[in-house]
């Protein structure tokens, strides 16, 4: 059962060869059974996910039931639930239960899809290997020794070991597309704006994005349908006409042209990176697919100026973590300021430490305007240079990553190239746009992500793109050892 | 030497919306703690603020008011600081893209002269909640009803010179925000205060002294008293040798002084930047008219207006348009009374005007209303009751024993115009006081007041007082 994709369940759970609540109690099991192996998940909502499995079936009884009514799925623990704590990886908000639940978990409620738990992620979304979680490291189920990319990488781990159809993630700089190349999954990034941020934990404002991860384009795609659409109570929220991700998935990609990126294709990719590239170009030149080189001559900037805008945004997004009125506070605080300094260094984890750090450097008096103002002026730089070759292509092609999974340990105390994991995914968050990974292949046993990217709102082009080429390729439906 | 007084006003104004400026809780004063603080307000993990476009109106409309310029394209910002009512960690605030700029207020100097005082701009930002000190045993209370309320802090230029010019222009602001009815003005609720920027140079010196900010002053005599006293210990100050130290002070009305407030000894930096959760506020053409169109007539239109209209005084009219409810009530007795507007003007600023004062009331919840004001008049005019009579049934009315003409039925105050009646006492005093009648014939023309006093006396001061002087000439 397992083994099906979203689209496949929701068929069987439409010709009633199963139920909704035979389907959750079977992830239930497998979680119950693997996921020790793991860590994906933080917290396993057993309970909630039979009740609204039980809702979904008498839907379906009653004929009121939708797309993906009864299909489950998890979310990310940075989404509010309500009832359902919400600790966003840090012992910050391990006791945090919110009294709302996130629009995007809203819209799972009403589209009927039981909430297996809530995964696993890097502290306040950030890392690069899920390793700074308050709850332990997510171990790659494709090599318990190695990491499964981040800050997603409890969602992508759950996909990948096919303890969760689908899941929900978010990116801020690459955390939806890394992971989900370093486990063999898709995930997409939507445009900035697509998916409302309301009750998601805030890591950078201008930059957070949240988005589907699954094994199959297509059931992003219908992950999507239910995530996207306006949000008032988010005012970067898009208003834009209602669209069906699933609509295009057929269309045939011959003339598509499609720009591989210099700065991409240059050192630092791995060799059995560049060989699975090379593979899927050539599977795509097959389709009918034109390629031709752009440049995005500001690419290199791109690592440096995020981190001075994420950091900036996320000093002052976690300064409401101060101990005062809900979260983690220090015992016996001595005095205001004691509480603070201890609720804060004790809550948070080495990492947000530093960001917390370099943020509010970055944006203090004599440092604002080469460090702040300079990295939104390259921002626009980079969003200049995609739009120049988009005129030119109608997506861009490259890796998600520059290697495949790393072992746990191995860059930790390196931050520096931990960051340049996310070296091809962060210039897309800069400029706002959507972009995607899927599985192209594998380098040494391990998984490798290919990168799509596309023009503003293009995401179901990315995501026909994506399907079509999972039409004619197997690697989707690899599933790691042990967890077939 | 000489010293020259150097003023600048910021004012926050509580602007009169009913849900806060970045979410859908209610602002209401006076609410049980933290009853009126939703999931944004306590800056939950994962909430986003949505602008409240009643909150943009009434800062436009302050801005038209003002003759500034209204920012096309103004921007909210994030001041970053840690304080334990200021629920986010930071207070969004519009930093260097304000909505208005460059407006002025023209003000009236003690000696009648106008001033125009420049208003440098105003900007929207949320107010922090409140800490409470007391009644928890060496702990803090946090209520965070007031987090989140919309404020506009409108930011003069340092153009007062005085004490009493810094009141004069807080009192304009004051009057204007209220007849915008962005602002209820309740300084005892904190709807609206001041810090006041303060130096002092000597005089004919082009550049500025240190200046010290005396921080929310919530009445306009702890105004006048902060700035006098802080002027004087400037003075003090620089006369000993001394140096004028940059700092934030408080008033203590009690001991009549400013006193440095307590702080850290780092210096504050609120890294300021663009709120990434907001866009930009971009404001075009239709939304100012459409603002513009809801402007009511200002103070100075109405005061001129009233000098015309009503043939009052600058002083008379000054008094009258000096809050919109209290002008609105004289034109209601104006067009009432069916008579002169003075007596109109006279009423509502002497008897009226005393009554409140003497029962503290405002005047919207006057007992008394206009309609009923101007119907004692009506009775003045027509000549039913004397002005002297009418001041009883006035007192009559305020004390809720009806209207004009039931209190006059009532207490049998009618004034006697009969001709034949008021003759008829008149003969009977000229009867009555022989030895009177003798002197005043001689030539004591004096007397003549003295036949009029009885003729009242006799009639209970009911007597129409014209009637009785012509007749008592002709009689005598």
């Amino acid at each position: 059962m397992h083994e099906k994709t979203i689209a496949e369940l929701a068929a069987a759970l439409q010709a009633r060869e199963v139920s909704s609540v035979e389907l959750t109690e079977h992830y239930l099991r497998r979680i119950e059974t693997l996921d020790d192996a793991l860590n994906g998940y933080i917290t396993v909502t057993a309970e909630q996910a039979l009740e609204a499995a039980r809702a979904a079936d008498d839907a379906r009884a009653q004929g009121r039931a939708g797309a993906l009514t009864g299909v489950p799925m998890a979310h990310k623990d940075i989404f509010c639930t309500e009832g359902v704590r919400t600790s966003c990886g840090s012992r910050m908000l391990d006791n945090f239960v919110a009294p709302y639940d996130a629009g995007v978990v809203e819209r799972f409620k009403a589209a009927g899809c039981p909430v297996l738990g809530k995964t696993n992620m890097d502290e306040f979304a950030m890392g690069s290997s899920n390793e700074t979680s308050y709850y332990g490291p997510v171990r790659n189920p494709w090599d318990t020794e190695r990491v499964p990319g981040g800050s997603s990488g409890g969602s992508a781990a759950v996909v990948a070991a096919r303890l969760a159809p689908g899941a929900t993630g978010t990116d801020t700089g690459g955390s939806i597309r890394q992971p989900a190349a370093l486990t063999g999954i898709t995930g997409l990034k939507p445009t900035y704006g697509r998916v409302s941020r309301w009750g998601m934990v805030a890591f950078a404002s201008s930059l957070d994005q949240g988005g589907p991860m699954a094994r199959t384009a297509e059931d992003c795609a219908l992950l999507l349908n239910v995530m996207a659409g306006f949000d008032r109570r988010d005012s970067t929220s898009l208003e834009r006409p209602e669209e069906n991700f699933t609509a295009a998935l057929d269309r045939p990609v011959k003339g598509l042209r499609v720009g591989l990126p210099k700065p991409f294709f240059g050192e630092g990719m791995a060799p059995g990176v560049a060989r699975v590239l090379e593979e899927a170009i050539d599977h795509y030149k097959g389709l009918g697919v034109e390629f031709r080189e752009v440049d995005l001559p500001n690419a290199g900037l791109a690592v440096p100026a995020y981190y001075v805008v994420a950091p900036a945004e996320c000093s002052s997004n976690l300064a409401r973590f101060d101990g005062v009125r809900f979260g983690y506070r220090c015992e016996d605080p001595k005095d205001l300021l004691d509480l603070y300094t201890r609720s804060r260094g004790e809550g948070f984890g080495a990492e947000v430490k530093r960001r917390i750090m370099v943020g509010t450097y970055a944006l203090s008096a004599g440092y604002f305007d080469a460090y702040y103002l300079k990295a939104q002026k390259i921002r626009r730089l980079i969003a200049d240079d995609f739009a120049r070759a988009f005129q030119e292509v109608d997506v861009l092609l490259g890796p998600t990553t520059p290697d495949t999974a790393f072992r746990i340990g191995e860059k930790t105390d390196d931050p520096v190239s931990m960051y340049l994991s996310d070296i091809y995914t962060i210039a897309v968050n800069l400029a706002g746009l959507p972009g995607m990974s899927l599985p192209a292949g594998l380098a040494d046993g391990l998984p490798v992500g290919m990168q799509l990217i596309g023009n503003y709102f293009d995401e179901a082009r990315l995501l026909g793109m994506a399907h079509q080429y999972q039409m004619g390729t197997e690697w989707h439906r690899m599933a790691p050892g042990g967890f077939k | 030497m000489q010293w020259e007084t150097v003023i600048g006003l910021e004012i926050h104004a509580q602007l009169a919306t009913r849900s806060k400026i970045f979410s859908g809780a209610a602002t209401a004063y006076g609410a049980a703690p933290n009853t009126q603080a939703c999931a944004v307000d306590l800056g939950l993990p994962g909430v986003l603020p949505v602008l409240n476009e009643g909150a943009v109106r009434m800062a436009v409309k302050l801005g038209l008011a003002i003759g500034a310029d209204i920012a096309p394209r103004s921007v909210f910002a994030r001041k970053n600081y840690f304080y334990p009512d200021l629920p986010k960690g930071y207070q969004i605030s519009q930093y260097e893209l304000p909505v208005v700029s460059r407006g002025q207020l023209e003000i009236e100097l003690e000696d009648g002269q106008a001033k125009t005082v420049g208003i440098t701009r105003a900007h929207l930002e949320e107010d922090a909640g409140k800490s409470l000190h007391e009644d928890f045993h060496g702990m803090t209370g946090i209520d965070l009803n007031r987090a989140g309320t919309p404020l506009l802090e409108i930011v003069s230029e340092p153009d007062l010179r005085s004490a009493r010019e810094a009141v004069a222009y807080m009192k304009k602001l004051h009057s204007l925000v209220r007849y915008l009815g962005i602002c209820d003005g309740n300084m005892q609720e904190g709807s609206f205060r001041c810090d006041a920027n303060v130096s002092v140079r000597p005089r004919g010196s082009d550049t500025f002294g240190t200046r010290t900010e005396i921080k929310n002053l919530n009445s306009f005599r702890f105004v006048e008293r902060a700035i006098d006293y802080e002027v004087e210990r400037q003075i003090d100050v620089l006369e000993g040798g001394g140096t004028v130290v940059q700092e934030t002070r408080l008033f203590d009305p009690d001991q009549g002084e400013t006193r440095p407030m307590r702080s850290k000894e780092e210096a504050n930096d609120y890294r300021y930047f663009p709120d990434p959760d907001l866009l930009p506020l971009d404001i075009d053409a239709a939304f100012i008219e459409a603002v513009r169109a809801t402007l009511p007539e200002l103070p100075d239109e109405k005061k001129h207006r009233f000098m015309e209209q009503y043939g009052l005084s600058a002083y008379d009219a000054g008094v009258l348009t000096a809050s919109r409810e209290m002008a609105d009530y004289f034109e209601a007795v104006a067009a009432a009374c069916q008579g002169p507007a003075k007596t109109a003007a006279n009423w509502v600023m002497g008897e009226l005007s005393a009554a409140l004062n003497k029962d503290g009331l405002e005047i919207g919840d006057s007992p008394v209303t206009a309609e009923a004001l101007g119907g004692l008049l009506r009775r003045i005019h027509d000549n039913t009751i004397s002005g002297k009579i009418a001041k009883e049934v006035f007192e009559a009315m305020w004390a809720g024993e009806g209207d004009a003409d039931t209190v006059i039925e009532a207490k049998g105050l009618k004034q006697i115009t009969d001709t034949g009646a008021i003759e008829q006492v008149i003969d009977q005093v000229i009867a009555d006081h022989p030895q009177q009648l003798e002197q005043y014939r001689a030539g004591k023309d004096k007397l003549f007041g003295f036949f009029v006093g009885q003729v009242m006396k006799r009639t209970g001061g009911k007597a129409n007082p014209a009637q009785v002087n012509d007749l008592l000439k002709g009689k005598l």
